[in-house]
């Protein structure tokens, strides 16, 4: 698993990469885009992610332990704090954005100097934030095999290996998401 | 098989300090420290992930092995930010010969 989660980081270095790069050329543009995210939900959000990672580590340890009910219940609780996660994201966030016309090629409203290199940012927004909810989407699949899997007692302090390996891929996506947030949202400058 | 087993307090206490990291970047982004604030926001980024892979990913009792994958990675996305940004910014450090300015001009942004 550390092994894939080296390929992911490579995954992600790339496109982490080249907004970077695009953000030092169209610096005043970019930083327009991330004050045009709404903040308050993007933290609201990364409190609810980091809750589901407390979760998780607590599930796995209730694995280790061999606690079967605490196992349930907290993969459950994973599941469900991811699956807010992905709501507030997709349902409330980029239903604003696009009302708002901030959807490059879909519905862009916005006319000026700079509209050509604002649609680009939010390009980058729209991917990261996309790929990063497909890793949730996957992530909240694997989790609904583990609670039927617990369910049926296929777990033991001496076999929970898929709950452990499981866990480390749900923690590199909230790691992920510790880096969107700032770079997304924050670094625009807010005052 | 049973790997190292964590206090739960551990867990609570590491997760406190994100929710505080969470909060003191949000707040930092609000405050005007020029080029500061995007080192602020890296760095606290780096804090928060550095906790997450400790304890909540065990790193801290894992093997070596696991250790080097993981110092691999980033050392192969610190090759890939550190040779694609100074191949950027020291384009301009040298005169470009005038017979190649048309090309140059054809080709900038």
């Amino acid at each position: 698993m550390w092994v894939f989660l080296a390929t992911e980081v490579m995954f992600f270095g790339g496109l982490f990469t080249a907004y970077i790069l695009y953000r030092n050329f169209y610096l005043s543009a970019f930083e327009t885009g991330s004050r045009l995210l709404n903040v308050k939900i993007g933290a609201a959000n990364t409190a609810v992610l980091l809750c589901s990672s407390l979760t998780m580590a607590l599930g796995v340890r209730a694995a280790q332990l061999g606690k079967k009910k605490l196992l349930i219940t907290f993969l459950v609780l994973t599941l469900l704090l991811g699956l807010t996660f992905i709501g507030v994201k997709l349902g409330l966030e980029w239903r604003h954005d696009y009302l708002e016309g901030f959807a490059p090629g879909v519905h862009w409203t916005f006319h000026g100097t700079d509209s050509r290199h604002l649609e680009l940012f939010f390009c980058f927004y729209f991917f990261l934030t996309g790929i990063h909810a497909l890793h949730m989407v996957i992530g909240a699949g694997i989790l609904t095999v583990l609670i039927i899997m617990a369910g049926r007692g296929r777990f033991s302090p001496q076999r929970y290996n898929p709950v452990e390996v499981s866990g480390l891929y749900w923690h590199f996506v909230d790691i992920v998401w510790i880096f969107l947030y700032p770079l997304l949202y924050l670094i625009g400058g807010r005052y | 098989m049973v790997g190292h087993v964590v206090h739960k307090r551990l867990y609570i206490l590491v997760f406190a300090a994100l929710i505080g990291l969470t909060a003191l970047t949000t707040g930092v982004a609000f405050i005007d420290l020029g080029k500061w604030n995007t080192l602020a926001a890296l760095a606290i980024a780096v804090c928060k992930a550095s906790l997450v892979v400790l304890f909540f990913m065990h790193l801290r009792w894992s093997s070596g092995l696991m250790r080097m994958v993981l110092l691999a990675a980033f050392v192969w996305f610190a090759i890939l930010v550190a040779l694609t940004l100074s191949d950027e910014f020291t384009r301009q450090w040298t005169p470009v010969p005038s017979s190649w300015q048309g090309q140059v001009q054809q080709q900038a942004r």
